[in-house]
């Protein structure tokens, strides 16, 4: 064969040619059919999906601890910086939150008496288990974020996410190590919250911007900017009343709402254990509490 | 041409570096810098990588190579599987379509066909994300996605250029 390469040359070129046509037709159509079967919840992409990110997680989690300490060093140079005008601001709030707190304990010993009263079937309690955040959101179109904790810690899918100042998102995708939270401002989340104190039902929904939309309201709801925003529970999927961001503007009955959470501090999140016992009862009730007078 | 098991070894290698460079900087751009908004609108350096290499070295980046490459994309990142391998095909079809056109330029002209690229190719993805998610989306990210992927292509050219120069010399 090496004798007379130019037989071999002439044949080869376009035979090469052909099959790289070939291929890369045969990966445009795998690439479509990936595109329409990755909207379908099906077990081995979620186990590719979860391989992958467990395989990065001991990379992405030596990037982060480096980061996170510079990150650290440069928030407490600035904290030094304006430290006098952020005490000023602190004991202040420092006082409306002890009158808060005051009123609070208040209404929780009123809460627990009514509820005593009344044979109240108790909350199933809620516990925490904290995770570092090891992987940013990745581009312009998917709102997530990856967290050092997986099966291996009980984490399970749907799982609230949370931070000190509210609600992050909900747990997709949980590997041995590593889990994936899809962020409240994602395209694809959907979360069913009560506005105001009023209490309006509605579903925020995410789309890809940094202030999700409140969306199936009612035709009557009156909302303020300012309302705060909570879990309803609805679902039973998250537990009912966590925090999650006050109505920033309503515009042509479409109301968006700012989240309490500082997006750009990410750095550790408490995944919520809520297990509600017997879903479809609690579902029931809450198609049932739906109904407006 | 008779080759060693060691030199065909070291040639494979050698031969894996456009891929395993591109698919470091997937995962080197998910690092949590905590910059507020930054993960949305950072540069997506698959695109730099696949056009540098379909340009000055198509051998090295195969079809099935960069269909890996986007998958392991939206794999990594959580996206919708395929689009990232899409895109990412259709671009390297383009630039070795093209490939006489772009590479007697000089740089300049270079990243200025970048551009024109990586903007195509944020509206293809655009395209792709609102056909699966069958809803309209924000595209002012993917705007920005495309700004900072051009500014971010001299210094990703030049690293691709250096691993050409050192790792890939024995070609």
């Amino acid at each position: 064969m090496a004798k007379r390469p130019g037989t071999v040359m002439r044949l080869a070129t376009p035979l090469k040619a052909w099959v790289q046509r070939f291929l890369f037709l045969l990966l445009a159509m795998a690439a479509f059919a990936l595109m329409l079967l990755g909207k379908a919840d099906i077990a081995l992409i979620d186990r590719a999906r979860t391989a992958v990110q467990d395989g990065l997680t001991p990379l992405l989690d030596g990037l982060s601890k480096p980061i996170a300490t510079v990150n650290g060093l440069i928030d407490y140079a600035s904290e030094l910086a304006n430290l006098q005008a952020q005490n000023e601001a602190l004991r202040q709030s420092n006082e409306q939150l002890l009158a808060w707190e005051a009123t609070a304990r208040e209404v929780m010993a009123e809460n627990a008496r009514l509820r005593g009263l009344l044979n109240f079937v108790p909350d199933p309690a809620v516990t925490y288990l904290s995770a570092r955040v090891i992987g940013d959101q990745g581009g312009a179109f998917v709102r997530s974020i990856l967290v050092a904790a997986g099966t291996a810690e009980g984490v399970r899918r749907g799982q609230a996410a949370m931070t000190g100042e509210g609600l992050v998102g909900r747990v997709v995708s949980v590997g041995q190590r590593s889990s994936r939270v899809l962020l409240l401002t994602d395209i694809n989340s959907r979360v069913p919250v009560l506005v105001g104190e009023a209490r309006h039902r509605a579903m925020l929904v995410g789309d890809n911007s940094a202030l999700p939309d409140l969306l199936y309201l009612a035709d009557d709801a009156q909302l303020a900017v300012g309302d705060t925003v909570v879990t309803s529970g609805n679902g039973g999927v998250f537990p009912p009343g966590l925090p999650i961001g006050r109505v920033a503007s309503v515009e042509d009955g479409i109301a968006e709402v700012s989240p309490f959470v500082d997006w750009a501090h990410l750095e550790a999140i408490r995944l919520l254990d809520y297990a509600l016992p017997g879903l479809i009862e609690a579902d029931g009730e809450a198609t049932g509490g739906a109904q407006r007078p | 041409m008779r080759l060693s098991l060691l030199h065909r070894i070291d040639l494979w290698a050698r031969n894996l570096v456009p891929f395993a460079l591109a698919a470091l900087l997937v995962v080197l751009s998910l690092a949590p810098l905590r910059l507020s908004g930054f993960g949305a609108i950072a540069p997506w350096l698959p695109l730099v990588a696949v056009f540098f290499w379909s340009a000055h070295r198509p051998d090295l980046l195969p079809v099935w190579a960069v269909f890996l490459l986007g998958l392991f994309c939206d794999l990594a990142t959580g996206g919708p599987l395929g689009v990232s391998s899409m895109t990412l095909m259709l671009a390297q079809l383009a630039v070795r379509s093209q490939r006489r056109h772009i590479l007697p330029h000089p740089f300049i002209v270079q990243w200025v066909i970048f551009a024109l690229f990586a903007v195509l190719a944020e509206l293809v993805l655009v395209a792709l994300n609102v056909l699966i998610a069958t809803d309209f989306i924000d595209a002012r990210p993917a705007l920005f996605q495309a700004l900072s992927t051009i500014a971010a292509y001299p210094l990703f050219a030049w690293l691709f250029g250096q691993a050409q120069r050192t790792l890939l010399r024995a070609h």
